[in-house]
């Protein structure tokens, strides 16, 4: 299970195609996308409802608080709304401490409106939490209190009638029919899509009395990818997932995420230092958590390159292609002052250490200059199937090398290494501070 | 959820999508705990039609049925109360259901990674509402020392017996990670008497059974004295574990340690290993969740590098004050080594029963003597160079190669009415299939049909190498009783040759760097068709002759290897390759045109006595 983002843009073309399709519901929802790539004309001329109807103009981008931002163009012409997006193209803002480029907009009608409703579903682990407030929009949290939550069990789903009544109990007579028969629908979305959180704040209805999402959050399920795509792919394009506002992947991050996408094993990269010198290349989920913990815990989390793993037995091709890429970022700054690559996990299960050993032999090989040249030195410790044959190896390759290599097996604390590694950055900088004297 | 014990040293398992390897270290876990029965009762292979599979209990093989259904397993081994679930994370969802429903079953273990959320809710829901225990997914399983072990558990048998897991020690272990989990029972072994349960819930947001679980239950096993809990950032698992301390529901100690301090070196989300593993809001995270394990009474270290050490005192203190006796050491038996592995360890060395010199398939692509598929395919070689490859291991030059080729067109077919053909139709109208109607066409090939090739090459050499005149060749092979092979025609003579012979002569003449067997055998000719007209050089002779032509003059063989290939019979293969084309075809095309059964007609036989 992972619970991945969608866009604004994607949920509510979901939730339209999808409405009509399961509770023959059809929302007036319009929307396009912006993007530097886009050509207004072009735009304007695939969906000419832009040139006759008032719009909204925002952010796209899996953050919230855009309004306080200055980023939300309301009750704008086209003309008006592209040039509202073509001037916050491209800004960088930071919102909850990610800074990054705004670079996807949306663009919508503009629903004038009185009422500002909240609705949101959650998958919890035995069943689901539906939430409905009329008092919903920016102030959701100052009326907390009005937010009426109905839990529902796994075993008493779906949501019905009779669940909802007590949601939308407060509100006028002649609103509850359309009201309620919005959210079954939007429950019967949720469910069929495999969607993990749903949530509308604001949605309204709109002069014809259709309701209408303002602001709309999703979250998938991406495991349910396998036999959702063709519902998720609106109009056969497929479906994006993108990453964290302000998160970008670095050439080496892409590499490592396409080779995992590919293969039935987890190979997990990302670079928190570009210039740090302690790296790591773990095996296991778990494992690789602890070793960045214990790093961290020894005062050098600022020198930490990256957060890594590998696990569910990858092959040798694939350990060699994810341990190449590693190695290429490890020694990518070499300054002199030595590095530390830290070989580490717990005892397998059933990964065969030795075959994956070979594999990061095999890139160790190849990128040897590289690692001399960036005063890398290597730190093991493993166990599992086979590790008595991979730990050999490893020591092996130390002369081969010209890389000091420790190996350390099962009868050695798993994050022992760590503790070891960074007495040599300690020892280094010792020693290179004295030539920086001597040469100045 | 269940309280107490899910496994003993009687527990038996279902094991759904067979897998050798994880079923054997299941099997080897039993011999070395001493158990008397495999824990594995039987496997489930979705779509097969029963069976066995062979597996080894310590020295001896054992038998261990095989069945298409779940239900069929669950109707047959009713004792069998565990099921341990390999299949994908497509199909998990269905037959962990399937054997949940089953009225035997207590307990599942759901191995796949990857299995929707949606799918886990509903098997939660199911499991509780039935009171039945579901260990995953995402998860390598558990193992309860000296008694039960699910699947990859524990690695090795080294490992195990490293870890003491093969006799109870006094300690429940519960951890999201299975590798952890592994790391955690070689600590235990070092720091405590050892494990006496370890369960791995897996990484996934909703494991099907949690943290608090598996540690209420342990509360409720008197043999366990203390627990130790490893759990990791994001969702709020650990907060039940809270509240049952907080509730009183939980009186032994508990070491516990949350790992996921890092996270907040990372600016944005990141998804870390674990599905469920995510950093996200401030009660997700590591640090609150060890603060509150903390606050609840559990003993928490500062670090993960302080969890041995911490375990090890609390153990300590429990022995000192008579709370725990530490488990015995017990010698698990000695039990053999796989021959796989101990020759991958380099302990034994086993001679092969099979050699192979003319090919390869381990690799990228296939080879045939070194030449790769592609370089076949993508470079100039035809079916000659082919067989040149596997049979002579060799490539030849273009005109041998294309000798080969021509020799194979040649040969392909000779008519309906030759003894090959004429079986290979009658077994095809007897509605046999293609294979036999082949080989039974083959069958016919010897001294009398098609296997004049490698005779006729053997006289030719001998009398050619020995200088003989033509004369002297013929006469002293009557003399012996011997047939001139190679000479000879049913229908061809001297006025009416033998089309497929002038065509071949015309070719070596042309190509050929000598042709001197030819022209030996062509002298021959010349004296026995003073004899007879039919006494032609035929077709047999002809390509006999030619050959020793190649393998003499071409410059790629030895006179010791033109000998042994003569000797060998080499030639009359190339007949038997040649002639399956036609055969094949004959065999076809009576299938094709519906053919009856043939009965030879009674007017046709001579009746005598």
């Amino acid at each position: 299970m992972a619970r991945k983002k969608i866009r604004e843009y994607d949920a509510k073309r979901i939730l339209k195609l999808h409405m009509k399709r399961l509770a023959g519901l059809d929302l007036p929802i319009q929307v396009v996308q912006f993007t530097a790539a886009t050509s207004p004309s072009d735009l304007l001329n695939e969906n000419p409802w832009l040139g006759s109807t008032r719009l909204v103009v925002k952010p796209d981008m899996l953050f919230g608080q855009r309004g306080k931002n200055d980023l939300v163009g309301l009750n704008l012409d086209f003309f008006q709304a592209i040039e509202f997006a073509t001037q916050r193209l491209n800004r960088t803002i930071t919102v909850n401490g990610c800074t990054g480029p705004i670079t996807t907009f949306l663009i919508e009608p503009f629903v004038p409106h009185k009422e500002e409703f909240y609705l949101s579903i959650t998958s919890t682990r035995d069943g689901w939490e539906v939430a409905f407030s009329e008092a919903g929009g920016v102030h959701i949290e100052e009326n907390w209190d009005k937010l009426r939550t109905v839990v529902l069990d796994t075993i008493d789903g779906p949501l019905n009638s009779e669940l909802v009544a007590p949601l939308i109990a407060g509100l006028p007579l002649e609103l509850k029919p359309s009201l309620e028969r919005f959210i079954l629908a939007a429950f019967a979305v949720f469910d069929d899509l495999d969607c993990t959180l749903l949530e509308m704040n604001p949605w309204t209805l709109d002069a014809a009395g259709q309701p209408f999402p303002l602001d709309m959050r999703v979250e998938l399920d991406d495991t349910a990818k396998y036999r959702d795509t063709a519902k998720w792919n609106v109009g056969g394009v497929e479906l994006e997932f993108p990453l964290p506002y302000g998160r970008m992947l670095t050439p080496a991050e892409e590499t490592i995420s396409a080779l995992d996408e590919a293969t039935g094993a987890s190979l997990k990269f990302t670079v928190l230092n570009p210039t740090g010198r302690v790296w790591l290349m773990v095996a296991g989920g778990g494992a690789s958590v602890i070793y960045t913990d214990t790093i961290a815990d020894l005062g050098f989390a600022q020198e930490l390159g990256n957060y890594g793993e590998y696990s569910g037995a990858p092959n040798t091709s694939e350990t060699y292609q994810y341990a190449r890429t590693v190695l290429e970022c490890a020694t990518a700054h070499a300054d002199g002052r030595g590095r530390a690559l830290l070989i580490g996990g717990g005892i397998a299960n059933f990964t065969d250490v030795a075959a994956t050993f070979t594999g990061i032999i095999q890139a160790l090989k190849e990128k040897k200059g590289a690692l001399q040249a960036a005063k890398v030195r290597i730190f093991v410790r493993r166990g599992g199937p086979n590790y008595q044959k991979g730990l050999t190896l490893m020591r092996s390759l130390g002369d081969e090398l010209g890389v000091p290599i420790s190996v350390y097996g099962p009868e050695s604390s798993m994050t022992g290494i760590c503790a070891e590694a960074i007495e040599y950055l300690k020892d280094q900088d010792g020693v290179a501070a004295p030539l920086v004297t001597a040469s100045a | 959820m269940v309280l107490g014990q899910l496994f003993s040293p009687q527990t038996q398992a279902i094991f759904f999508n067979w897998k050798e390897k994880p079923v054997q270290r299941m099997l080897d876990f039993d011999y070395v705990c001493g158990r008397e029965t495999p824990s594995v009762a039987a496997v489930v292979q979705p779509g097969s039609s029963g069976g066995f599979q062979k597996l080894f209990f310590g020295k001896a093989e054992i038998a261990i049925p095989v069945y298409g259904s779940t239900s069929e397993a669950t109707r047959k081994h009713p004792k069998a109360d565990v099921f341990i679930n390999y299949s994908s994370f497509r199909s998990a969802y269905e037959s962990s259901l399937e054997a949940l429903k089953a009225a035997t079953i207590r307990v599942v273990a759901i191995i796949a990674e990857g299995v929707p959320e949606k799918d886990t809710k509903h098997l939660i829901a199911f499991a509780r509402a039935n009171n039945k225990v579901i260990i995953g997914p995402a998860t390598v399983g558990g193992v309860q020392a000296g008694a039960f072990k699910i699947g990859d558990t524990a690695g090795t048998l080294d490992n195990i017996i490293a870890c003491k897991l093969h006799r109870p020690g006094s300690v429940g272990f519960v951890s999201k990670s299975g590798g952890m989990s592994n790391e955690m029972y070689n600590v235990l072994a070092r720091a405590t008497d050892g494990l006496y349960e370890g369960i791995a819930i897996g990484g996934d947001t909703f494991p099907c059974s949690t943290l608090s679980d598996h540690c209420l239950r342990y509360e409720h096993v008197a043999a366990i004295k203390m627990i130790v809990v490893l759990g990791e950032l994001g969702g709020r698992d650990e907060y039940g574990l809270v509240e049952a301390m907080k509730a009183g529901a939980i009186t032994k100690p508990v070491v516990a340690w949350v790992s996921g301090t890092c996270a907040k070196l990372f600016k944005s989300e990141v998804q870390f290993g674990h599905a469920g593993a995510r950093s996200g809001g401030d009660l997700d995270s590591a640090q609150a969740k060890n603060a509150a394990l903390r606050d609840a009474g559990a003993l928490v270290p500062d670090s993960f590098e302080g969890l041995e050490e911490l375990i090890s005192s609390t153990y300590q203190r429990l022995v000192q004050s008579g709370q725990l006796v530490p488990a015995k050491d017990v010698a698990p038996p000695p039990i053999p080594q796989d021959l796989a592995a101990a020759v991958a360890a380099g302990k034994v060395r086993v001679p092969t029963h099979i050699v192979s010199t003319i090919c390869d398939d381990r690799g990228e692509e296939p080879t045939y003597y070194g030449v790769s598929m592609s370089e076949l395919i993508e470079g100039d070689y035809g079916i000659g160079d082919v067989i040149s490859l596997l049979w002579f291991k060799r490539k030849l030059p273009k005109y041998a190669s294309k000798f080969i080729e021509m020799c194979v067109m040649m040969c392909a077919d000779h008519g309906p009415c030759v003894s090959g053909a004429h079986n290979a139709i009658v077994t095809s109208r007897a509605g046999k299939d293609l294979v036999s109607c082949l080989v039974s066409g083959l069958l016919t090939i010897g001294p009398r049909f098609g296997g004049a090739i490698d005779d006729a090459a053997r006289l030719f050499k001998a009398g050619c190498d020995a200088h003989q005149s033509p004369q002297d060749f013929v006469e002293g092979l009557k003399k012996k009783g011997i047939r001139v092979s190679g000479i000879g025609h049913r229908i061809k003579s001297k006025d009416n040759r033998d089309k497929r012979v002038e065509l071949l002569q015309n070719y070596a003449r042309k190509f050929f760097p000598s042709t001197r067997y030819l022209d030996y055998a062509v002298s021959v000719e010349t004296y026995t068709l003073q004899k007879a007209p039919n006494l032609v050089l035929n077709v047999d002779g002809c390509i006999g002759a030619l050959f020793l032509d190649l393998l003499a003059a071409s410059g790629c063989f030895t006179e010791v290897e033109a000998a042994q290939i003569v000797e060998i019979g080499y030639l009359n293969a190339l007949f038997v390759v040649a002639r399956s084309i036609g055969l094949v075809g004959h065999a076809l095309d009576q299938k094709r045109l519906q053919q009856p059964l043939y009965r030879h007609p009674w007017e046709d036989v001579l009746y005598t006595s």
